[in-house]
């Protein structure tokens, strides 16, 4: 894949998943950081990506199982003696 | 914090819990429903949004793994395994409530990204501590159930459940490549919507200069 500062950059959308991840190859990697260097358009779309991901993990709760849940899920299972 | 760019999994089976599974121990059972049952909850809950769906999918699942035990091969992960139950049974139960559901099979929904105008707003300034609130919460959540559902499981088990791309592959039975692709899609498709998003939050807060482009 070529990386070209067209001033259109549409087509470079699909690598930058992968380059958030560290899965692009590492020639392409470059020439998608030397766009970069040069784009500030592009550097927003990058930015704002991340942070995209970041603010699923951040904002979003690590919440516990609701109790009833739990206890209609082991009464389901007939395990109702681990209920506690 | 950035927890999601890496693609371990969090929970590593027990060693011999398989085996013990097999030959009945109930200890096992309920080892294997506090081990797994809060993360399933959350997938069936993100893919469907209701919880009495995302309760009966969990049961669902539980009882399935149960029965079927003993044709788990050790292929995939135990892991791995109960995310394909959970997963079939919340992608049935949407086709039973939505008939214009979308197979996974068929080629993703998006191709039009290549042409749709990209918002380009750096809201990246907005302090993490402004963001953890309900509103917002809320509106991340929408922004999830706004993707095609091709988009959201893979955006769910992958950036939500921190599934790696092999383990999502092998939970949808697709190609790592396709995993990868989709996830992209869904990606850019939430940066779209948070950024119209945040570009009426930093208006009303008056941060500094927005540019639409």
């Amino acid at each position: 894949m070529e990386i070209q500062h067209t001033g259109n950059c549409h087509h470079l959308l699909g690598a930058l998943s992968d380059y958030l991840d560290g899965e692009l190859e590492s020639q392409v990697c470059a020439e998608l950081e030397t766009h970069l260097a040069g784009c500030e358009k592009c550097r927003v779309v990058v930015d704002t990506l991340r942070r995209t991901v970041s603010l699923y993990q951040v904002v979003e709760p690590d919440e516990a199982l609701p109790v009833g849940v739990r206890e209609r899920l082991l009464h389901s299972l007939q395990l109702d003696e681990f209920i506690k | 914090m950035n927890k999601q760019l890496t693609n371990s999994n969090p929970v590593s089976t027990e060693p011999g819990l398989v085996e013990r599974l097999r030959t009945g121990d109930r200890f096992a059972f309920s080892e294997l429903v506090d081990l797994y049952s809060t993360r399933l909850y959350h997938l069936a809950l993100k893919m469907l949004t209701n919880p009495q769906d995302a309760e009966d999918v969990l049961q669902e699942t539980f009882l399935k793994a149960f029965r079927y035990i003993g044709g788990f091969d050790g292929r995939s992960s135990l892991s791995t395994w109960l995310y394909r139950i959970a997963t079939n049974e919340a992608l049935m139960l949407l086709r039973r409530k939505h008939p214009d559901f979308v197979s996974l099979d068929e080629p993703a929904q998006g191709e039009e990204e290549d042409s749709a105008p990209l918002q380009i707003v750096d809201w990246c300034c907005i302090p993490e501590h402004e963001l953890a609130n309900s509103e917002v919460r809320r509106e991340l959540d929408r922004a999830v159930q706004q993707l095609p559902t091709t988009l959201r499981v893979v955006f769910v088990l992958r950036d939500l459940e921190n599934l790696s791309t092999l383990e999502t592959a092998e939970v949808l039975n697709l190609s790592e490549t396709a995993v990868k692709t989709r996830l992209s899609r869904a990606r850019l498709r939430l940066r779209e919507e948070l950024s119209g998003y945040f570009a009426d939050w930093m208006e009303k807060k008056s941060y500094g200069n927005t540019t639409h482009g």
